[in-house]
């Protein structure tokens, strides 16, 4: 059954996926150079600030939805054709329509964004308003996921169903988690566009309540960054103790873990919402709360990562407290992304802890701070995990070798320096009191002054990036369209040291958690929104940019 | 299902650091008396102007009967309203701002005084400025294309350079 999936024609659809992905993402990588320099002031000839606040709203849809989407997408029916060995539910022709929807959504909002029709940032801020062509494709693009979110699902039951009383393969598992994690998350963000903003937009509505719009977007605005980071996840599960020579040191406490940020995630958009005058302190208190639960899959997840490397680095030979980190094959695009990966994730976690916390937020909120932070989180820790996972795949996917697992090297390493290069500063700038999206905004230079150093480094940083993502394309291009076939490599992921015959049905399904976290949405979001229709409010009208 | 014994310590260990910390902060916060802008208050931003609180001339620094300090603010593209204020150091002072037309922030950057203000609805802070100087206040929200050219200064001075105005 391997090989009758591993065909020429079964990595396609993930191809098709992973190259709007980077594609986009190169594109989106360019406007961040020409931000950066925008922003630093130091070229005053190329300030246009409709140009800018334009790039900014382009580079935030793509890094935040396109990127994201597309590449998860893509990496999630490679896992279930490569994990469980049975077509996917809906066959490839479904997965197609999906890409498809998406990929027109992503068209339609792409072209409203260039030229200059929805300059109104990834986070959409009503009563500033775009055409309402982005907001319809916008939500295309997330209609056309909830088809893959179906597929991951019933292909996961139909395995199920086959295979009785086995235990689903972890990564397939995580993946189907994260497909119902972004359908629940995404339900927030499309009520708002759907109920509130396409009406408004095409006059059917005249006002809308912008205190609602804030609140249903929270909803999605926390969870979604899981539904992003738990690929990074399922890599650090399975490739990255594999590529090192090694084993998962706990296949359960994985599944715990993922099962967590699952239930954690989504109820506790809300510190998204901490200075927000609509909200009471108490929900906000309540999602503080459940803010920091979060922190615990996030520390059993580095302690099954960080176990799992000493396991390898052991049977490497390593001695000694420290020894095996050496012994690692840090050569290994992919152990290397690991490494960097969790070095990035523990500075940016304790900067997260920061804007976590209800008291310690005011300090912070809307500077450049947030946006080191973010950056950091996602553009470091997830997407250096998202360039493993396709040097990782390629070979499978393609039929061809990598191009240049040096140049793999190299560009990792680019991204790791450059994310540093931009964001440790990005943090510092934040607590001096620069606000997050200004162009080179006109204050006096007694403020602004202290600045320039940091500003300085964030360019460098900038344009580090850029070279890394320039070279992370060259190689895949090469890579998929060069002469030299091999055969295809089959995705080997990593087995537990102790390995898994028989799974509690809680561990090995869905269903109670989805009841769980159902009853905890309402519980942590019913009255935040219901409120909206209890109180007398007073829409806003549409302003334009 | 196996369970390592050293994973468990730690499994044991997370949760008790994640209770400690949210302990702490909440902690703090109680000690501190640490709220976040929260009134949960409605307003029409569209009639400002002819609201008994928000009207222009009633816009600055005022004391109310019982003796605390109110300074009512409108934030609108692309300025805060009055600009250049004036208010007296240690001493709590409550921002109360309604926005006019779309969403804004303010920060006092290099103080607590942070917040959204949101159309339709009143943001409220209370806040003491424990030393003197001059401070920017950014709207530190994206609101149009002129958002960079939105902000204005806050100066802290000694207490007795305030004259206060009517009472509210």
């Amino acid at each position: 059954m391997t090989t009758q999936v591993m065909d020429s024609k079964a990595g396609r659809l993930s191809l098709a996926n992973i190259w709007i992905a980077f594609i986009t993402f190169l594109l989106a990588s360019l406007m961040g150079v020409y931000q950066v320099a925008e922003r630093s002031g130091f070229f005053p000839q190329i300030e246009v600030i409709e140009l800018y606040f334009r790039s900014v709203s382009s580079h935030g849809v793509i890094m935040g939805f396109v990127l994201t989407t597309f590449f998860i997408m893509g990496f999630g029916y490679w896992i279930a054709r490569s994990t469980l060995h049975i077509p996917l539910w809906g066959g490839d022709k479904l997965g197609w329509l999906g890409f498809l929807i998406s990929l027109g959504g992503t068209a339609m909002a792409a072209i409203m964004l260039f030229i200059g029709k929805a300059s109104v940032m990834y986070t959409f801020y009503p009563p500033l308003m775009a055409h309402p062509v982005f907001y319809i494709g916008a939500s295309l693009l997330v209609v056309g996921s909830w088809v893959w979110c179906l597929q991951m699902i019933m292909t996961m039951s139909s395995w199920k169903k086959q295979n009785p009383g086995s235990p689903v393969p972890l990564a397939m598992y995580a993946m189907t988690a994260n497909s119902i994690l972004w359908f629940i998350t995404s339900l927030g963000v499309a009520s708002e566009v759907l109920f509130q903003l396409i009406p408004w937009s095409l006059g059917w509505i005249d006002t809308i309540d912008v205190g609602l719009a804030r609140t249903l977007f929270s909803w999605t605005l926390h969870a979604i960054v899981y539904f992003w980071l738990i690929p990074a996840y399922i890599a650090f599960y399975t490739l990255v103790p594999k590529a090192a020579g090694g084993a998962l040191f706990s296949d359960e406490f994985s599944r715990i873990a993922i099962l967590m940020l699952l239930v954690f995630s989504v109820p506790i958009g809300m510190h998204h919402l901490y200075v927000d005058p609509m909200q009471s302190d108490g929900w906000k208190f309540v999602h503080m709360i459940g803010t920091f639960m979060v922190a615990i899959p996030t520390l059993i997840t580095g302690f099954t990562v960080i176990a799992s490397m000493e396991v390898a680095g052991r049977l490497r030979g390593g001695k000694g407290l420290f020894g095996w980190i050496k012994a690692l094959n840090w050569d290994n695009p992919m152990v290397l992304a690991g490494g960097l990966s969790l070095l990035m994730l523990t500075v940016g976690g304790w900067g997260g802890l920061v804007n976590a916390a209800y008291s310690m937020d005011v300090a912070v909120h809307n500077t450049q701070w947030i946006t080191g932070h973010f950056h950091l989180i996602f553009a470091g820790t997830t997407v250096i995990m998202y360039f493993a996972i396709a040097y990782y795949m390629w070979p499978s996917l393609t039929g061809r070798p990598l191009y240049s697992i040096k140049m793999a090297r190299l560009q990792l390493w680019l991204w790791f320096i450059g994310m540093l290069v931009l964001t440790l500063p990005w943090h510092i700038l934040g607590l001096i009191g620069q606000p997050r999206r200004i162009g080179a905004p006109p204050y006096s230079e007694e403020f602004t002054a202290p600045w320039v150093p940091y500003e300085t480094a964030m360019l460098v940083g900038g344009v580090i990036l850029f070279i890394s993502a320039l070279l992370l394309i060259i190689n895949l291009f090469f890579s998929h369209f060069q002469n030299k076939a091999v055969q295809r490599p089959v995705m080997e992921y990593a087995q537990p040291l102790h390995p898994v015959l028989k799974l509690p049905g809680l561990l090995n399904g869905f269903g109670f958690w989805t009841a769980v976290i159902a009853v905890y949405m309402v519980a942590s979001y019913g009255y935040p929104i219901v409120q909206f229709f209890l109180m007398e409010t007073h829409g806003t009208f549409p302003w334009s940019i | 299902m196996h369970v390592d014994g050293t994973e468990k310590k730690w499994v044991i260990l997370s949760v008790a650091m994640a209770f400690a910390m949210v302990g702490i902060l909440t902690a703090y916060a109680i000690n501190h008396n640490i709220v976040p802008p929260s009134n949960v208050e409605t307003i029409d931003s569209v009639s400002l102007h002819l609201s008994a609180e928000f009207a222009e001339d009633k816009l600055g620094l005022r004391q109310t009967e019982d003796g605390s300090l109110v300074v009512t603010m409108v934030a609108a593209r692309y300025g805060f309203y009055p600009q250049d204020m004036k208010v007296p150091v240690g001493t709590p002072i409550t921002f109360r701002i309604a926005s006019a037309d779309v969403l804004h922030g303010v920060h006092t950057a290099g103080t607590n005084m942070n917040t959204m203000v949101v159309p339709g609805y009143v943001s409220e802070i209370t806040t003491t400025f424990p030393k003197t100087g001059k401070f920017p206040m950014f709207c530190n929200e994206y609101c149009g294309l002129g958002h960079d050219y939105m902000w204005s200064r806050l100066w802290v001075v000694p207490k007795d350079e305030i004259k206060l105005g009517d009472t509210l």
